[in-house]
C-alpha cells in the first residue's frame, strides 16, 4: 500500500543550519496495517508523515502509494490517497467555517471544485447522522464554526473527515497529545473504532508507549531519522513497556529520553 | 440632506471596491496592494474608451477585465514566484502606474460631455446624486448576490477555506496557487469595477486617483464588520457595503466642520487609525501583514 524506499530528507541545505533528518527510510506497509510509530522527541516521525503527504519534498529517495509513484507530486494531488489528523486541533479544520462547510469540503477531497453548491441537502442529513453517532452534541450545531469547539470535538470532527470515503491511508500524528488524558482516550477509542469499521490501512504516531503497544498489528521506533525497530504480529502483542524501553537501548545504544513519552 | 445624499452616493460608488479589498483582506488573509493601481486602471480604461466613443457599459466591463488581469499578475508574483504578497502587490501597483499612463496616454482624461452611464442616468431626469446611488445599489446588490452565491459554491468553500487553514485545504487537495490567484483577481476585478463607476460619476480619470485606496477600503471593511456585524458571509458582504456608506458620511461631516477637501487623504489615515482602536481589528490586520510577508506557497500555520 505504502513505499518507502531510501527515503531522506534534509533541510536548509548549504547552509550552516543543515539538519538531515530523515537518513535513508525503507519502510513497507501492507493493506489493512494499523502501524504505531514511536520515537523520541525530534526523531523525525512528523517529518516522515509529511514526505508521505508531500507537505515537504523529499531529498532523496521514492515514494509510492497504492503502486503508484507519488515523489514528484505535490501535496494537493496525494491528498486523494490520504486522509490525516494533525496533533494540533487547530489545523485540521478550517476554523471560521462551520462545522458542516468543513465536512463539505473533506467530503470532496481529491475532487475538482466545481460551481455547484458547496453542501446538498442530502449530505446535510447524512452528516447529522455520522455527527449523532460521535456522541459529543455536534449533531446540533452544524452551523457553528469550529473556531468554538474544544479541542476534542475538533479532532473527533477532523477524524471523520478523514476517515470519508475509506482513504487508501490514514496519517495521525500524536493527534490526542493536545487533549487531557480523559479526552484523548476518547477519541483514540474513536480512532481504533474507525480504523477497524472501515478496515483502513494506518499510521498513528504516539507519545504514549501503551498505546504504541495495545493499538494495531505493527510498531515501528524511530530514532535519528532510522528506523531501529520494526515489530509486528504475535511478538507485539507479547511486548510490554520495559521490553520495548530495553529493545531502545539495544538498538539506539543509549537511554530513552522519559520526559516525554508516556510510559503509562 | 444634500451633504447626506453626497454621502450616501459616494459610498455606494465606492462600495464595490471596499468589498473587493475584504476579499483579499478578509477571505484571503493578504494585504493587497495592487488596489493603489488597480483604482487608476478601472478608471483609466474606462474613461480611455469613453472618449474614444465606446459604449459606457462595453467601458464599464472592460475595467472589470483590466482589473482581472492586473489581480492575475499580483496572484502569479506570489504564489508562482513565490514573492511575499505585501511585494507582490507593491510590484504590481508601480508597474501599473506605467501601464495605466500608457492606457491614459496623459495624466488626466475628462469625459464631461461624454455618455457615460451616469449622465445616461441625469438625462432621464434624475439628479447627479440620485443617479449615483441608482447606478451604486444597482452594482452594489448584484456583486452581493454573486459574492453570496460563489462563497458558498465547492470552489468559492476552498477560497474560504485557502485563507483560513491552508494545511487544512491542501490535506483535502486543493490547489491553494489556484485559489489565491482566484481570489486575488476577484478582489482587484471588483475595485476596477468600481472606479470606474467612480470615474464616470466624478466625469473623468487622473493617474493619482487610486492613491489611497486601501486606506480607505480597509476603513471601510473594519467600520463595516464592527458596526454591522460578521456572523457570517452573507452579513459581512452587507456589513462591508454599509461600511463603505458609513465612512464617506463620516469624512462629510468631517468636512462640514471646516476642513477642506485637501485634508481628505489626512482625515482618511485618520479614521483609519480610529479603527484601528478596535483590539480584534488590530490584531487582525497584524496576522494579515505577518501571513503577507510570508514567501508564496509556504504555510500559514
Ligand atoms: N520544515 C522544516 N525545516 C527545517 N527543519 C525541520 C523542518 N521540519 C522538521 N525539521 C526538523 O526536523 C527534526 C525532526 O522533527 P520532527 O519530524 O518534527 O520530529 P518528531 O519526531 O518529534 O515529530 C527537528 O530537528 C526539526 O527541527
Ligand atoms: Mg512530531
Amino acid at each position: 500500500m505504502l513505499k518507502l524506499t531510501n527515503v531522506h530528507q534534509k533541510f536548509e541545505i548549504g547552509t550552516v543550519n543543515e539538519k538531515h533528518v530523515l537518513c535513508g527510510i525503507d519502510l513497507h506497509i501492507n493493506e489493512g496495517d494499523f502501524v504505531t510509530v514511536i520515537g523520541g522527541n525530534g526523531a523525525g516521525k512528523s517529518t516522515m508523515l509529511n514526505a508521505v503527504t508531500g507537505t515537504n519534498m523529499i531529498t532523496e529517495g521514492t515514494i509510492t502509494i497504492d503502486g503508484s509513484d507519488v515523489t514528484k507530486e505535490p501535496e494537493f494531488k496525494r491528498a486523494k490517497y490520504i486522509g490525516r489528523v494533525f496533533q494540533d486541533p487547530r489545523m485540521g479544520t478550517a476554523s471560521d467555517m462551520s462545522i458542516e462547510e468543513n465536512l463539505a469540503i473533506a467530503y470532496r477531497r481529491g475532487k475538482p471544485r466545481t460551481l455547484k453548491w458547496g453542501i446538498t441537502h442530502k449530505e446535510r442529513e447524512e452528516y447529522k447522522e455520522l455527527l449523532a453517532e460521535l456522541d459529543l452534541g455536534l449533531d446540533t450545531r452544524l452551523k457553528d464554526k469550529t473556531r468554538f469547539l474544544s479541542g476534542g470535538q475538533r479532532q473527533a470532527l477532523t477524524l471523520l473527515m478523514a476517515s470519508f470515503h475509506h482513504p487508501k491511508l490514514l496519517l495521525l500524528d500524536e493527534h490526542t497529545a493536545a487533549l487531557d488524558p480523559k479526552t484523548a482516550a476518547k477519541v483514540m477509542e474513536l480512532t481504533v473504532k474507525l480504523v477497524e469499521e472501515n478496515k483502513l490501512t494506518a499510521m498513528m504516531v504516539t507519545h504514549n508507549m501503551r498505546d504504541a503497544l495495545r493499538i494495531g498489528n505493527r510498531l515501528i521506533m524511530l530514532h535519528k531519522g532510522s528506523i531501529i525497530l520494526d515489530i509486528s504480529g504475535d511478538e507485539k502483542k507479547k511486548l510490554n513497556v520495559p521490553d520495548l524501553l530495553d529493545m531502545f537501548e539495544k538498538a539506539s545504544g543509549e537511554e530513552m529520553d522519559n520526559d516525554r513519552m508516556l510510559l503509562s | 440632506m444634500n451633504v447626506i445624499l453626497g454621502a450616501l452616493a459616494q459610498g455606494l460608488l465606492w462600495a464595490v471596491m471596499a468589498i473587493g479589498v475584504y476579499i483579499t483582506y478578509r477571505i484571503l488573509d493578504i494585504a493587497d496592494l495592487t488596489a493603489e493601481g488597480c483604482f487608476t486602471l478601472g478608471a483609466g480604461i474606462t474613461c480611455k474608451l469613453i472618449t474614444s466613443g465606446f459604449d459606457p457599459f462595453i467601458s464599464t466591463f472592460a475595467a472589470l477585465l483590466g482589473g482581472l488581469a492586473a489581480g492575475l499578475v499580483t496572484g502569479l508574483l506570489h504564489t508562482k514566484l513565490k514573492i511575499p504578497a505585501l511585494l507582490a502587490g507593491i510590484l504590481t501597483m508601480t508597474g501599473l502606474w506605467s501601464v495605466n499612463l500608457r492606457i491614459m496616454g496623459r495624466s488626466n482624461i475628462a469625459i464631461l460631455r461624454e455618455t457615460s452611464i451616469i449622465s445616461m442616468l441625469v438625462e432621464s431626469g434624475l439628479t447627479k446624486n440620485m443617479a449615483a446611488i441608482i447606478s451604486g445599489t444597482v452594482l452594489t446588490v448584484v456583486v452581493i448576490a454573486f459574492l453570496w452565491w460563489f462563497f458558498n459554491t465547492e470552489l468559492g468553500y476552498s477560497l474560504r477555506a485557502t485563507g483560513n487553514n491552508l494545511n487544512m485545504i491542501r490535506a483535502q487537495g486543493v490547489n491553494t496557487d489556484t485559489s489565491i490567484i482566484l481570489g486575488v483577481m476577484l478582489g482587484n476585478g471588483l475595485i476596477a469595477l468600481s472606479s470606474s463607476l467612480v470615474s464616470q460619476f466624478n466625469g473623468f480619470a487622473d493617474i493619482s486617483m487610486g492613491m489611497g485606496t486601501i486606506v480607505i477600503g480597509l476603513a471601510s471593511v473594519i467600520i463595516g464588520e464592527v458596526v454591522f456585524g460578521r456572523r457570517s458571509i452573507l452579513n459581512s458582504l452587507i456589513a462591508v457595503a454599509l461600511g463603505s456608506v458609513l465612512y464617506r458620511i463620516i469624512i462629510a461631516l468631517v468636512l462640514k466642520l471646516g476642513m477642506n477637501s485637501n485634508d481628505m487623504k489626512l482625515i482618511s489615515s485618520i479614521l483609519l487609525v480610529i479603527a484601528l482602536c478596535f483590539p480584534a481589528a488590530r490584531e487582525q490586520v497584524s496576522r494579515v501583514l505577518k501571513n503577507s510577508l510570508r514567501k508564496g506557497g509556504s504555510t500559514n500555520a
